[in-house]
């Protein structure tokens, strides 16, 4: 087996601990976006032109809502910035590679493939030339192995949301869903700020025309966030760390 | 047909943040103030969605017990919390809906 296959073959088996959290998460997908009144081809499309998760449930509430298409692209279009973070931390591990590997690899990039990609970059990041040579295959592989267990599980969700009837109650399992998402990333003071300061402003400013209390509530808890972090780090500490 | 071409733009734009670096600024570093922004923009979004979804279920502010929604919700945020576990919050978390919306029957 040639060393691309070998990297291709690792990445496939770095991404697998990862899926068996995706597949419920990506069934849940299927059946909200039924019971929000997405046609089933509607809903199997967006995980391919879409492809990512969380913006994809979002895109679900807002649709159900009957959300404007304009704030549906822009409040997508926020939740997926953190991309852009991906994209310039892989940027220096990929930038000799053909175009074609560019646009391919950048399709595949999600926080699943982000995470086990950019471990594998790092592990030997004074290695060779040589050593870096085939390891996009592992990016591939990792990308790759996400992206068919995101579409399988969809497909089955959406199978089943044809299946269950509407009297379930099955949109609360989105809410639930962020919850659990949310709930575990809330380390320290900031992030619980950002959280609480977010909730509050879209109660307040959820009579908002066109739903742009999500947008409104979203940035001023960024921005509470970032005042906590900030005023919660002490000068002097900050200079400390620049002394080698 | 409306819904399709939303998605078609969102897609463009996801596609885009992700080949921004990769593809178009190759040679450009992340700005350090966006950088710290970005840890907090999932929780902000998912904060300013779960909020109105608990409190406010029928478009109205709920406090009472028959907003079982928020009940069920706020033992699914205990849940997540002391777990971290997604599969558990969420069946805990439809359980404890089915059996308020039962008892808010028969009370």
């Amino acid at each position: 087996m040639t060393t691309r296959w070998i990297e291709f073959f690792a990445g496939l088996k770095g991404e697998f601990p990862i899926l068996p959290g995706v597949v419920p998460f990506g069934m849940i997908y299927g059946v909200s976006a039924l019971s929000a009144h997405i046609p089933p081809l509607t809903a199997l499309g967006m995980s391919s032109v879409v492809f990512a998760g969380s913006s994809q449930f979002i895109i679900v509430q807002l649709v159900a809502a009957g959300t404007p298409p304009i704030i549906i692209i822009l409040t997508a279009f926020i939740v997926n910035i953190r991309h852009m973070l991906y994209s310039a931390s892989l940027a220096p591990f990929v930038k000799r590679l053909p175009k074609h590997w560019k646009w391919l690899l950048a399709y595949l990039l999600t926080d699943e493939a982000y995470v086990v990609t950019i471990s594998h970059y790092r592990k030997d990041e004074e290695a060779d030339e040589q050593a870096l040579y085939y390891k996009h295959w592992y990016f591939f592989g990792a990308g790759l192995a996400l992206w068919s267990t995101w579409q399988a599980s969809t497909a089955i969700g959406i199978f089943l949301g044809t299946q269950v009837p509407a009297s379930l109650s099955l949109d609360f399992t989105s809410t639930l869903t962020f919850i659990a998402l949310v709930v575990p990333s809330l380390k320290d003071r900031a992030s619980i700020v950002a959280a609480l300061t977010a909730g509050i402003v879209a109660l307040v400013a959820y009579t908002l025309p066109f739903k742009l209390s999500l947008a409104v509530a979203t940035i001023i808890g960024i921005a509470a966030g970032l005042i906590v972090e900030t005023l919660r780090q002490p000068k002097n500490t900050r200079f400390l760390r620049s002394i080698p | 047909m409306t819904l399709w071409l939303t998605l078609i733009i969102v897609g463009v734009l996801t596609y885009a943040t992700r080949l921004s670096f990769i593809l178009f600024f190759s040679r450009m570093d992340v700005p350090t103030l966006l950088q710290r922004a970005f840890r907090f923009v999932p929780i902000a979004v998912l904060s300013a969605i779960i909020f109105p979804a608990l409190f406010l279920p029928q478009g109205t502010l709920a406090f009472s017990i028959s907003n079982t929604r928020l009940l069920a919700g706020v033992l699914a945020l205990v849940v997540a919390w002391r777990t971290k576990n997604v599969l558990l919050t969420l069946v805990i978390g439809m359980g404890a809906l089915y059996l308020l919306q039962w008892l808010v029957t028969i009370l």
